[in-house]
């Protein structure tokens, strides 16, 4: 069993690199959404808040299984990696975007008020003084949606994705011994949790010196 | 110098503001008082356009506040607002809470920005504070840090909103004294306050707001020893 | 031989009833798991709380085993693991046993920190004026504490109604297991997720919505 190990490792950070990636984008797209949901009105404002909305009261596998089945019902097929990237951004965007509305909601608008009376621009208030309180409020929460992330794309294993669970799938389905391969992979799994959460840790204190 | 013509300034139906006509020369101290709600502290937030005005004019050493071509972020620069709750920004040091501004507003070079902010700094008193944050100041610390922010884009005017209404009162001392030095230096001010003490030493007139309409106005010693108006009596009744 | 039966039908009116009734054993299997997890999970959370050796050394990793691998993993390792320990457990049984476990980790986290949002100067005013230790827990900390932590909570228990979909990875046919099998036999993907999605959604979007409104009220 300990030979599947090297192999089972590089399937861990392929689900690193997935959960990395998806947290990337999400964080974009779930900036984008927040702001829309915040400044705009009308049809983009409801675009934006129907993702929002989706993701966070669906199912995970739900999610991924309409980029995997949902869509190749219409002949779109993409690879089992990009079906797991694009369902784990989809959700990642949706529940981000709702921590960064809460987030910029918590910066009060006296810090905008004295930043805009030293003369600064919109944009110069926003990228300077909002966004980086904002950060800090939605640090926590961000950390937690990147292990959510790494957790979920076990589900990749259901849809033929080769990360760690699917890969430990295959190895236990040929040799049968079920329990003990998912029992060193739950191990793998802590361990990378405890990992994040420890980087997690390290950035904050210095990023967040006051 | 700063005129006001004809100011009138609403919150939806709530009339706030309903005519001010005011001069404020240059090198003049203006100390506004008035009950709560009489629309002092919304006068000044209209001056520098953080509010909009419904009617009238507000010109700046000759430049129209509201009007359509005007760059409000351009006029703002000269003119300084110090809050009530000092707003300080806490994620960046004293230092860089000061030199914020004149690096990317005014663009200044990052040498130059730190250096007008350090004097700036020790202007007010806070030479020894540079790389703290603002969460280990105090109070009147935080505040006299909020002055040397808006000294720091050199302002023609300087504008306090109750600049020590939200401090204890033994800091209040060492925030007055820093709006006193300011005076003495020859800045125009206008100071929104309930420090009567200020209002009397300090200021070259005092203007008595009430119901949104300036009451009296007049130099300190004829307005607080023989008050004209009888809103004024009252209030200053109150206030002994 | 025979004539090859007709493997694909069409979407029919009792399909629906069929996806109607996995949506009540979600919701049972999802109740059941969030009832009485959340109730251990207070339980767990107040050791947590009270003791900061005994339950933050021993307690708090065990509890963070459970938050920190996937739950189908969960959910295979104790199904196959059952068999050895001589439990012979179906689908329903294991997956809400993982499921209740998952949930009292997580309700156990949440429920610290709300005895911890309660705070010093409060409770000690209620020792003053007499009350006893379980007093001050009962009429304090409980209604105080659940106001701070009540959206925390709901979104636990919303998580976990969501994740019982993964309990259909044994075999147990809930909301998407049925929404698959439908699938293979009708190939109306598209329609029966939609359909899947909008039940989840129904269950889900609303108490959210209530949720907040009921925080908004609190707060005032």
């Amino acid at each position: 069993m300990f030979k599947a190990l090297p192999d089972l490792l590089q399937a861990a950070l392929l689900t690193l690199e997935v959960a990395a990636i998806s947290m990337i984008l999400g964080v974009l797209i779930g900036l984008g959404l927040s702001l829309i949901r915040i400044h705009m009105k009308g049809p983009v404002m409801w675009l934006a808040s129907i993702w929002v909305e989706l993701a966070r009261n669906t199912p995970a596998l739900l999610q991924l299984f309409f980029f995997g089945f949902g869509l190749g019902a219409f002949g779109i097929h993409f690879s089992p990696y990009l079906i797991v990237l694009m369902g784990l951004t989809f959700n990642n965007a949706g529940y981000l975007a709702e921590n960064f509305r809460g987030g910029f909601g918590a910066v009060p608008d006296t810090q905008i008020r004295a930043a805009r009376s030293l003369g600064m621009t919109a944009f110069q208030t926003y990228t300077r003084i909002v966004i980086p309180q904002v950060l800090r409020i939605v640090y926590y929460p961000m950390t937690n949606q990147m292990v959510w992330a790494v957790l979920m794309s076990s589900l990749g294993m259901l849809v033929g994705f080769r990360e760690l669970s699917g890969e430990t799938q295959f190895f236990a389905s040929r040799t049968f011994r079920i329990f003990e391969y998912f029992a060193v992979t739950a191990v793998i799994y802590y361990i990378i949790v405890k990992i994040i959460l420890g980087a997690s840790r390290l950035l904050a204190m210095r990023l967040f010196r006051y | 110098m700063i005129e006001i013509r004809d100011l009138h300034k609403s919150f939806g139906d709530l009339l706030v503001l309903k005519g001010i006509d005011l001069d404020v020369e240059n090198g003049e101290v203006l100390s506004v008082i008035g009950a709560s709600g009489s629309g002092k502290s919304t006068l000044l937030y209209c001056i520098n356009g953080l509010e909009k005005i419904q009617q009238g004019k507000i010109l700046v050493d000759g430049i129209d506040v509201h009007g359509k071509d005007t760059n409000l972020n351009e006029v703002r620069q000269n003119l300084g607002m110090v809050f009530q709750q000092w707003n300080s920004f806490p994620h960046l040091t004293v230092l860089e809470n000061v030199a914020l501004s004149p690096r990317i507003v005014r663009k200044f070079s990052r040498e130059q920005a730190l250096e007008i902010a350090e004097k700036q700094l020790r202007h007010v008193g806070l030479g020894d504070k540079l790389s703290n944050y603002p969460s280990a100041l105090s109070g009147g610390q935080q505040q006299r840090l909020a002055i040397a922010r808006a000294l720091a884009m050199e302002p023609n005017y300087m504008l306090f909103d109750e600049a020590t209404s939200a401090l204890d009162p033994e800091l209040v001392g060492e925030v007055l004294d820093t709006m006193q030095l300011l005076a003495e230096e020859g800045m125009t001010m206008i100071c929104v306050t309930h420090e009567m003490s200020f209002a009397r030493g300090v200021s070259d007139r005092v203007a008595f707001f009430h119901q949104g309409v300036i009451d009296e106005i007049r130099p300190p010693e004829e307005l607080f020893e023989s008050p004209e108006s009888v809103h004024l009596q009252k209030f200053l009744s109150k206030v002994k | 031989m025979q004539p090859t039966e007709t493997f694909f039908s069409g979407f029919a009116p009792h399909d629906l009833w069929f996806l109607g009734e996995a949506a009540l054993r979600t919701l049972w299997l999802s109740l059941l798991a969030i009832s009485i997890g959340s109730m251990i999970g207070v339980v767990f959370g107040w050791l947590l709380s009270v003791s900061r050796i005994g339950g933050g050394f021993v307690l708090s990793p065990l509890l963070d085993i459970f938050r920190s691998v996937p739950l189908i993993i969960q959910l295979v390792l104790f199904y196959n693991f059952a068999p050895i320990i001589g439990l012979r457990l179906d689908a329903f049984d294991a997956g809400l046993i993982v499921l209740i476990v998952y949930t009292s980790a997580n309700v156990a986290y949440v429920a610290r920190g709300g005895i911890e949002a309660v705070s010093q100067p409060m409770r000690r005013a209620a020792r003053s004026l007499g009350m006893t230790y379980w007093q001050d827990m009962r009429y304090v900390v409980w209604p105080i504490g659940l106001r701070a932590v009540f959206p925390a909570w709901v979104g636990v228990a919303l998580g976990v109604m969501k994740d019982s979909a993964l309990v259909s990875v044994l075999g147990y046919v809930e909301l998407l297991k049925a929404s698959q099998i439908l699938i293979t036999r009708t190939q109306e993907t598209i329609l029966i997720l939609a359909i899947a999605g909008a039940f989840y959604f129904a269950l889900s979007y609303p108490i959210s919505l209530y949720a907040a409104h009921l925080e908004d009220r609190w707060n005032q």
